[in-house]
């Protein structure tokens, strides 16, 4: 273990080990040397968990790095008005299909009527952060209530929503949604939005149940109930907190997998169609001149990457940031 | 073990059923197969009527179910508009499928699990690392535009060198069949290299991560030590004590992974022009064919069914210590 720990390179700072040993202390202590700390004027600091779980995760250096890119690229897409050198659907025919260069900032280059790549990606990214955010909001929110009603109160309402869920996993996933978005979801942002969660819910909501499974038969959570606590306090106080972690990583993910999905069924053409700027769309738009105007499906798809890429690095990162199991190294 | 499996079988019918009513409902609420013929001046309403007969459009969309459900597996059914029958395209669509997705799970298969072996037994190596990265672009980077850049990659060698190593389209050249077996089956290699390459890659960066954890999970356990203390050969202790147990993720995930392939490789086979059931299904979205839709969907639905059972199987046969009673 020790021999892992050495090579990990994301390695321990000193500090961190100082206070580790003085942690590991405190179980082995007997009262009387805390009484010997007090009067000799030192202090042990205590970290809450989630103070633990904050650190934990700054010591992940590709997930640290991994949030300040995706950050910058979230602003820099919010802000696009200001940001974009030129408007989203502005065609400038005597700039037509020039290659990624720096004069003129058409940094990504232009398509074959001139409207620039640059500006197009980032009003492209920003529909599609904005989707994905929505997606993850939408399904966590549905399966925490759904799974969570499930999990705690058992019975019918559990079996419902097995069977319900069983019926999502007879079927595949990315037709499914095809057709859905074909016959109701297809345009629109929030539309293909609301499609997506419809089935992004059920995995969360079959997480959420588990953990409401296993948390319920808690000797804590007994202790709660002969004391005459709600149900609503039980759920909230007690079970919640505690099913947390799970949930948030898998909302993270979630977004990562939206962006993917929502780019895919863009560029089938069942997804966010114009006015409305997306990236899948960008890239079905460049792909009939691949070879000849290579930049019009690369650097949309570099986005796309360059997205999912550091939201899976963030909720490694909090995975293992939220595992109490994992120690402050 | 046999009555595990009926009862799993028994279970999924009355799933599939409902699921076939709630999307058969679906399409018939909001597409109307006719308002497209209806536009057409040419169309006399004979035809129309023909079809509406055929089809029992008139009766509401329940009896029109049991009319679908009732001709499903036989020669009658048809398209929505056309008389053309469903299950010789649907069959040769799957046989086209398999060839592609069994080629490219045995690859992604072996290759994860080789994978997933060496980092974990490397933990924290530079290969281990390097694994890691391949893989997790590998989980973010869209399938669509994967293979598009590959198409890019073999079509700018093509015009650069003159040489065509594999082609971006099509699932075979159009006079090869005069040239002998030898040549056909290089050509359809050749179209096949590209799309296998895009299934495989992304399914390698999930099956390895999978079995990379489990082989640590498992070479952390007591009895490897055990394996070891006795004197056992290193390779007897990984491949046989460790492998072995360590394979039981991995195999169930292909085995699920399976049946949701053989209907849904839509992107890859769309983009490659491949002719099987992903292009099959995207072609009938296109043309709004619900009957045509719902056959497909009832083929995948059972082949998901099948390779969740296969799994759940697998699972039973490679971990005696689950018993299905």
């Amino acid at each position: 273990m020790t021999d892992q720990v050495e090579r990990f390179p994301s390695a321990r700072a000193d500090s961190d080990v100082e206070e580790a040993v003085t942690q590991s202390a405190l179980d082995t202590m007997a009262r009387d040397d805390l009484d010997v700390l007090e009067r000799e004027g030192l202090e042990i600091e205590s970290l809450t968990q989630w103070q633990l779980t904050r650190r934990k995760f700054f010591q992940h250096k590709l997930a640290v790095g991994s949030l300040i890119l995706l950050l910058i690229i979230i602003l820099s897409s919010l802000f696009a008005e200001q940001l974009a050198p030129y408007p989203f659907d502005a065609p400038n025919v005597p700039d037509r299909s020039l290659a990624p260069t720096l004069t003129d900032n058409h940094f990504f280059g232009t398509d074959k009527i001139g409207r620039d790549y640059f500006s197009r990606t980032l009003y492209g990214t920003r529909t599609s952060i904005y989707v994905a955010f929505f997606v993850s909001f939408l399904s966590t929110g549905i399966g925490v209530i759904v799974g969570g009603i499930a999990g705690y109160y058992g019975k019918w309402i559990d079996n419902l929503l097995m069977r319900v869920t069983d019926l999502f996993f007879t079927l595949p996933f990315l037709p499914v949604l095809m057709i859905l978005a074909n016959f109701w979801g297809r345009g629109n942002p929030i539309r293909v939005g609301i499609v997506l969660a419809f089935l992004f819910w059920t995995t969360l909501a079959r997480i959420v149940r588990g953990e409401f499974l296993s948390l319920r038969e808690k000797e804590y959570v007994e202790a709660a109930k002969a004391l005459g606590a709600s149900d609503a306090r039980i759920i909230f106080r007690h079970i919640l907190p505690n099913a947390l972690g799970a949930i948030i990583v898998n909302a993270t993910l979630t977004v990562a997998t939206a962006i993917l999905v929502e780019a895919a069924l863009s560029f089938l053409g069942f997804g966010i169609q114009p006015p409305f700027p997306a990236l899948g769309k960008l890239i079905s738009d460049g792909q009939d001149a691949l070879t000849t105007q290579w930049w019009l499906a690369v650097f949309p798809g570099l986005t796309i990457v360059a997205i999912a890429l550091c939201i899976n690095f963030i909720g490694d990162g909090l995975r293992d940031a939220l595992d109490p199991k994992q120690r402050v190294k | 073990m046999a009555t595990f499996i009926l009862r799993r079988i028994l279970l999924s019918i009355p799933v599939l059923i409902i699921s076939t009513v709630i999307i058969f409902w679906g399409m018939t609420e909001i597409a109307d197969p006719l308002s497209s013929l209806r536009l057409l001046p040419n169309v006399s309403q004979q035809t129309i009527q023909n079809i509406v007969d055929r089809k029992h459009l008139d009766d509401p969309w329940y009896v029109q179910y049991v009319f679908w459900a009732k001709d499903l597996f036989t020669e009658r059914n048809t398209t929505a508009l056309g008389n053309n029958p469903i299950w010789p395209d649907l069959k040769r669509a799957a046989g086209n499928t398999v060839q592609l997705i069994a080629i490219s799970e045995v690859i992604a298969i072996t290759t994860a699990v080789w994978l997933g072996v060496q980092s974990a037994k490397k933990q924290y190596s530079v290969f281990d690392y390097t694994t890691t990265t391949v893989s997790f672009f590998g989980f973010s980077v869209p399938i669509f535009w994967f293979a598009l850049m590959l198409q890019a990659l073999v079509t700018g060698l093509f015009l650069w060198t003159g040489f065509r190593l594999f082609y971006t389209f099509g699932q075979s050249s159009f006079d090869i069949a005069s040239q002998g077996w030898w040549a056909v089956l290089i050509d359809r290699l050749q179209h096949m290299v590209l799309p296998i390459t895009t299934l495989a890659y992304v399914n390698i960066a999930t099956y390895s991560r999978f079995q990379r954890a489990s082989m640590l999970e498992v070479l952390n356990a007591d009895y490897i030590r055990t394996a070891r203390a006795k004197g056992l050969s290193e390779r007897t202790v990984t491949m046989k004590h460790g492998l072995r147990n360590a394979l039981i993720p991995v195999v169930t995930l292909a085995a699920i992974n399976f049946g949701g392939l053989l209907g849904g490789a839509v992107i890859t086979e769309t983009i490659f022009a491949w002719p099987g059931m992903g292009k099959f299904f995207f072609d009938a979205l296109s043309q709004g064919d619900a009957y045509t839709i719902m056959s497909w969907l009832v083929v995948t639905a059972i082949a998901i069914i099948i390779g969740n059972l296969l799994a759940d199987i697998a699972y039973g046969w490679l971990d005696p210590r689950i018993r299905y009673d």
